[in-house]
């Protein structure tokens, strides 16, 4: 979706803010909201990419005003509620007020304990790629309303492929229930000027990591 | 993660926050005095411990594992075996999940690890425009400036801007290479090896990796500035 949360090449947010000594979480609460994420992204309702998308949809006024750990806490609650793992009333009151449903897997400490890894995303092969190192693409102008990975900056624009990184979930279609589709997912990298037009810092270079269904012959 | 408890008592530029309360079960500044985000959070975890959807404890680990065990140290090591060992970043630059993994002694990383390597004409710098992407296994969660607005905006249109933010002003002639992590792929950077360090052990090395050199939004300490 065009959503506030596609920024790149917006202008106005000011410099970057540093801050010496970061603490992993600032408040204890940021780091129960992260690790209820992972917790809960195993229960079997979801996927990582449902999750990115709960975010995507806040409202552009809550997106940018509330810190990044409170917007994971709304999108998770959002995700609970539309899935019927928990009430309105059981967040209000803080309390299990109905039967929980069925889930798939609830984390063991003992499994935190031999190690947060990722998933693997690489699925097999669907066809062979379309496209190969060095050949020329232009991105397609897609505006889809839910969640798609090709961000608004990068779209009709022609570029170079530089690697193949493998056939992976696809999550433009994941998040609308229509299964993982795996796709091929290429590195394809643009020349500045070609984003941001002749005013584009000189010897600038960006890349995008681009699924096939973006693609097409240049 | 599988590897040990890390000693983070020297500066990858990480902050720790042991010293205050990480307690969810307690709180040692009143009950009467949570914040309303403090108390949905609380409810959120409450409910969903009472109707069997996870197990606080399990919690709690990854809380800790994030603050103790993974973060840029890991990462360093790999700059660092890179920086002495050119059969070893060789396989990093070609697939740097599987040359981790195949180590054995820097720990174990997911797929779609991607590492680039920054030269006196190219210099690289990692952002998710969309959201927060980041290859936590070897850098650890990331920072607020990663997640900000600023940094999400500006790195794709105006990185030489972002880098000055920084500190850091690369010459004229660099080209600056940005990498949108739009997709699973994961980007560490190799940073340039920092000049007077020849004769250095891995162990030493990694002390000058900070995590933005990793990111491509920093340099690496000077040999002058870490003590030997």
């Amino acid at each position: 979706m065009n959503g506030v949360h596609d920024m790149g090449g917006m202008h106005g947010f000011g410099p970057v803010t540093l801050e010496n000594d970061e603490p992993v979480f600032h408040e204890a609460w940021e780091g129960r909201v992260y690790a209820m994420q992972r917790a809960t992204g195993l229960l079997g309702y979801w996927n990582i990419d449902m999750g990115r998308a709960a975010v995507e949809k806040l409202p552009p006024h809550i997106y940018l005003g509330v810190s990044y750990y409170e917007k994971w806490h709304r999108g998770l609650e959002a995700r609970l509620l539309s899935f019927g793992l928990v009430s309105q009333k059981e967040l209000e009151t803080g309390h299990a007020l109905h039967p929980a449903k069925p889930v798939k897997h609830k984390l063991t400490a003992a499994e935190v304990d031999a190690g947060l890894q990722r998933g693997s995303y690489f699925r097999k092969e669907q066809g062979p790629a379309r496209f190969a190192p060095g050949d020329k693409v232009r991105t397609k102008n897609i505006n889809p309303t839910s969640h798609t990975r090709l961000p608004r900056y990068a779209r009709d624009r022609i570029g170079t492929v530089e690697a193949i990184r493998g056939c992976h979930v696809y999550p433009d279609s994941v998040v609308q229930g229509k299964g993982e589709d795996p796709q091929w997912l290429y590195t394809v990298v643009f020349d500045g000027k070609e984003l941001w037009g002749p005013d584009a810092a000189a010897g600038l270079k960006v890349s995008i990591e681009a699924f096939e269904p973006y693609l097409e012959p240049a | 993660m599988a590897n040990e408890p890390h000693d983070h008592g020297h500066s990858h530029g990480h902050g720790h926050s042991h010293g205050h309360d990480h307690g969810h079960d307690h709180d040692h500044s009143g009950s009467s005095e949570l914040t309303e985000q403090q108390a949905r959070v609380r409810a959120l975890e409450t409910v969903l411990t009472e109707k069997g959807y996870i197990d606080p404890a399990a919690l709690d680990r990854i809380v800790q594992a994030f603050e103790t065990k993974i973060g840029p140290h890991i990462g360093a090591r790999v700059v660092a075996k890179a920086w002495t060992d050119p059969a070893f970043k060789k396989r990093l630059l070609e697939d740097a999940t599987k040359a981790i993994n195949a180590d054995g002694t820097l720990g174990r990383v997911s797929d779609h690890l991607i590492a680039v390597e920054n030269t006196t004409s190219q210099r690289h710098m990692i952002v998710c425009t969309l959201c927060s992407c980041y290859p936590w296994e070897v850098l650890g969660l990331p920072p607020v400036w990663y997640k900000s607005a600023a940094y999400r905006s500006r790195s794709v249109i105006d990185p030489r801007g972002v880098l000055k933010d920084f500190g850091v002003t690369p010459p004229a002639e660099t080209e600056i290479r940005v990498w949108d992590s739009t997709a699973e792929t994961r980007f560490i950077v190799i940073p340039m090896r920092p000049a007077g360090t020849d004769g250095w052990d891995e162990e030493q090395l990694a002390e000058l990796v900070t995590r933005d050199s990793m990111v491509g939004t920093g340099e690496p300490l000077k040999a002058n500035e870490v003590t030997r």
